[in-house]
């Protein structure tokens, strides 16, 4: 295959990246918003989405802060929910793992829901990729969302300025995480753990804000594992 | 939110630390070591164990009612759960919800 026939791999990336583009941007703007009610300063906000870019966990975050829970909670509730992307790091591995350290670095930095799908299937499909093309290909799935999610989570801290109260605004996190969520519910072992999580957190929600959760995560993830490995073993 | 701005602050430089390291990990730190696979069981799971446990009180017992249980709001998150898990996009969900959520806040004010 000629390098004149086929289009770059950051072009690729790119192109693979856009359709992303509208599932982001609203998330974003959401956040900003939710952000900016909930009571942090602009410049939080932006800290936040550029610093940490993601969003699950964000609004995680968000809202232990809102109930005021102790900062302990608040970053084991929120980190634990990308503890996902410590799995995504992995798997990254193979194919990029003899990159130089500093673009292992920036994809470290960009490893998120998006980027790692889409590179992950694209190394599947072409084994022959090199690994400068490899790396080329997942900055260009980035670049259309990282530099949007920013941009947007902006428009949405200016929108949260000006929105009135009567909106009741409140309620559009639980919606937001509902639906992050049902996409989620892949098996009957994922559905499993979500049910375990509820059950257990409503049980303990006497508990300090953020200490029943953390107890209904861990007994939800040991759920979704074991029934995993049970049904495995059916299986086989 | 009653944390001062330090405070404020503290949380988002732990969380960016935490979260760099996290992504980073393998990547960088751990290399092609294999992982345990009973630790890749629990790390698929961690979304879908800590997200539901903390939407259930708030849809159950939203602060706005008071913490009474409230229809709408039961409504609107039950919109938003099965649009979501239908059509397997965010959006739609987040759409579903804000509309059924949002009309119904309108008729209730009109009568």
């Amino acid at each position: 295959m000629s390098t004149a026939t086929i289009k770059s791999a950051y072009k690729q990336g790119i192109s693979d990246g856009l359709p992303f583009v509208f599932m982001v941007a609203p998330f974003a703007v959401l956040f900003g918003v939710v952000a900016v009610e909930a009571g942090l300063s602009l410049a939080q906000t932006m800290g936040f989405t550029v610093l940490v870019i993601a969003g699950a966990s964000q609004f995680a975050a968000l809202q232990l802060m809102v109930e005021n829970a102790a900062i302990g909670f608040v970053l084991l509730a929120a980190l634990a929910v990308n503890l996902r992307m410590a799995m995504y790091s992995a798997a990254l591995v193979p194919y990029l793992g003899a990159a130089p350290l500093w673009q292992r670095v920036v994809v470290g930095y960009l490893n998120f829901d998006q980027t790692y799908m889409m590179s992950v299937a694209k190394y599947e499909d072409a084994p022959d990729m090199s690994v400068p093309d490899r790396v080329r290909y997942f900055l260009g799935v980035a670049t259309p969302i990282a530099p949007l999610w920013g941009c947007t989570t902006l428009i949405g801290a200016l929108i949260g300025k000006a929105i009135p109260d009567a909106l009741a605004i409140d309620f559009i996190l639980p919606i937001a995480f509902l639906s992050m969520v049902a996409p989620m519910l892949k098996s009957m072992a994922h559905v499993a753990a979500a049910l375990v999580s509820v059950v257990v957190a409503l049980a303990l929600a006497g508990l300090p804000s953020g200490a029943g959760l953390l107890i209904a995560a861990v007994c939800a993830m040991v759920t979704g594992a074991g029934v995993e490995v049970w049904i495995e073993r059916r299986v086989a | 939110m009653t944390y001062s701005t330090a405070e404020i602050w503290l949380i988002i430089a732990l969380m960016a630390v935490g979260t760099f390291v996290i992504r980073f990990s393998f990547l960088g730190l751990i290399g092609d070591r294999p992982m345990p696979p009973f630790v890749l069981r629990l790390l698929r799971y961690t979304p879908v164990a800590v997200i539901p446990g903390m939407v259930a009180p708030l849809v159950l017992w939203p602060q706005a009612t008071g913490g009474q249980p409230d229809l709408l709001r039961l409504l609107a998150a039950m919109a938003a759960l099965v649009v979501a898990w239908r059509s397997r996009k965010v959006v739609w969900g987040m759409v579903a919800g804000a509309a059924v959520f949002y009309a119904g806040l309108g008729i209730s004010g009109l009568l």
